[in-house]
């Protein structure tokens, strides 16, 4: 904690976790999904599903899917500029009390017809967990520089991407890897101290098994 | 390095050091941050910026939140003000009028500072920039006072909370009006001893305060309390000031408040299910919204 943490963030209101939180889970949508989607559809859950319209969470959670961030004035209007942008978009709220009473689930589609589903919650004072990334279950909090590594599982790869990480002088905060069964689809999540570049990025991916690498930089 | 689990432990290593507490929350951020002093107080700039632009924003605006359920009151409140029919004097008619207007602003998704929340961001700033502007006051000072209430709320949020949901309202609006008082003492002069006892007494006056908003929206009672904890905290400063004292320990209060927050049903934290949220009209309100 600091002092910013008290006195401040700087945002768009009503709401912390309500509207800043979900702009962040918007923004984190939109990373993963590679870019601004052309459809997305948003299922609330909790007290997101009860209070959205009034707390502008719909609107927060598209801003965020247009690149904005949680102090930017145009949060309010994001609907309108998402139609203009070409962004279809829905809302259904779900009963499910299962999950953390604050949690959006967006699942997005790409001009070339790729799905992607993140899921997030909003915990608190405009922080986030993001929970799911497609079919798998993960846990991140997108305050630390983050790289998302799907790949198959096999003997070796964690050892070669901290390797890359290591050569160019960057420590690892947090690292966690899940998969979906032995030898199957694996996800490792790594938060980083420092910031990673590009083309870090592009070597990591060059790595055998891994299939890609998505980099999500801090959102405040 | 401080470690913010004692208010008092605060006051007492600045009265020992002879300076404000405000210097030393700013020295022990920017060893923190890896960040030099100068850029804190930079980004802090920023940040009452941002908050002397909503209070300007609000105190004109007409517009109505979402919900429809609030909005114009800074208006009214600025009007009268100006046409010279408020009770109180300058300082705190004009204080009320800004709490009013930057919690209308947050309501109405505009942009505001957290301070310690959305829901509470009204209380701070109003005290502080009316006190520059009723008394002539250097910017540069009213920067160094938010590190004081940073520092103090600090201290609140790691012993007790600055949460609603955590806390009820006493936590939330309860903090924020200790966290101005004590920034406001420090502005206008005061000690840092003076600074404990202001931040004690504003909190002392809300213990059990609910968080009860109507349909769980921050608008009502919210955007009201926020002008009554500026209120508060304008009395808590004013008494401090003129040597009063809080009997009981600012560190003490602190525990008390969090024993209160903990003993409160869950109806009464943010959960929009009990206090005035379940009154008649509230769940009227509440129901016409959800259609």
């Amino acid at each position: 904690m600091n002092v910013f943490d008290i006195i401040g963030p700087i945002m768009v209101g009503p709401s912390s976790s309500h509207t800043a939180g979900a702009v962040r889970i918007g923004k984190i949508a939109r990373v993963v999904a590679g870019g601004q989607p052309v459809a997305v559809s948003i299922e609330l859950y909790g007290s997101f599903a009860q209070t959205y319209k009034g707390h502008g969470t719909d609107k927060a959670i598209i801003a965020g899917l247009l690149g904005m961030a949680p102090d930017d004035e145009r949060i309010k209007d994001s609907l309108a500029l998402a139609r203009q942008a070409g962004m279809s978009f829905k809302f259904r709220k779900s009963g499910n009390q299962a999950v953390h009473p604050n949690t959006a689930l967006i699942s997005s589609v790409d001009q070339l017809g790729k799905k992607t589903i993140v899921q997030g919650s909003s915990v608190g004072g405009g922080r986030i967990v993001v929970n799911r990334i497609n079919e798998i279950n993960v846990k991140f909090k997108g305050d630390y520089y983050t790289l998302l590594i799907p790949h198959t599982d096999t003997p070796g790869v964690i050892a070669a991407v901290t390797k890359l990480l290591a050569d160019h002088g960057i420590n690892i905060a947090e690292l966690n890897m899940y998969r979906s069964h032995r030898g199957g689809e694996a996800m490792m999540v790594i938060e980083t101290d420092q910031a990673v570049k590009g083309g870090l990025v592009c070597s990591i991916e060059a790595v055998k098994t891994v299939k890609k690498a998505v980099l999500i930089e801090p959102i405040y | 390095m401080i470690s913010y689990d004692s208010i008092q432990e605060l006051a007492d290593k600045a009265t020992k050091k002879g300076k404000r507490i405000s210097e030393l929350v700013l020295e022990d951020q920017a060893l923190h941050m890896e960040q030099s002093n100068d850029e804190l107080f930079e980004l802090m700039r920023k940040s009452l910026h941002v908050m002397a632009a909503a209070a300007e924003k609000g105190l004109t605006s007409q517009s109505l939140s979402a919900s429809g359920l609030s909005g114009g009151d800074a208006n009214k409140m600025k009007q009268a003000v100006d046409a010279g029919r408020a009770l109180s004097g300058k300082v705190l008619s004009e204080t009320l009028a800004k709490a009013l207007a930057i919690a209308e602003v947050n309501a109405c998704m505009g942009r505001i500072v957290a301070a310690p929340t959305a829901g509470s961001c009204g209380i701070i700033p109003a005290l502080l920039l009316t006190l520059k502007e009723e008394h002539h006051l250097a910017e540069d000072q009213v920067v160094m006072s938010l590190f004081t209430a940073a520092g103090l709320g600090m201290v609140i949020a790691q012993k007790a909370s600055v949460s609603g949901a955590e806390g009820g309202c006493q936590a939330e609006c309860g903090s924020a009006a200790a966290m101005a008082a004590a920034a406001a003492v420090e502005l206008m002069g005061g000690t840092p001893q003076m600074c404990a006892h202001a931040c004690a007494m504003a909190l002392k006056s809300v213990l059990g305060l609910v968080c009860d908003p109507v349909a769980g929206l921050v608008e009502v009672p919210c955007i009201k309390r926020n002008a009554s904890g500026a209120a508060n905290a304008l009395v808590a400063a004013e008494m401090a000031l003129a040597g009063i004292k809080s009997t009981i320990p600012v560190d003490e209060v602190i525990g008390a408040m969090k024993a209160v927050g903990d003993a409160m049903p869950k109806t009464l934290k943010e959960t929009a299910e009990g206090g005035l949220a379940d009154t008649p009209t509230a769940k009227k309100i509440a129901r016409e919204i959800r259609r």
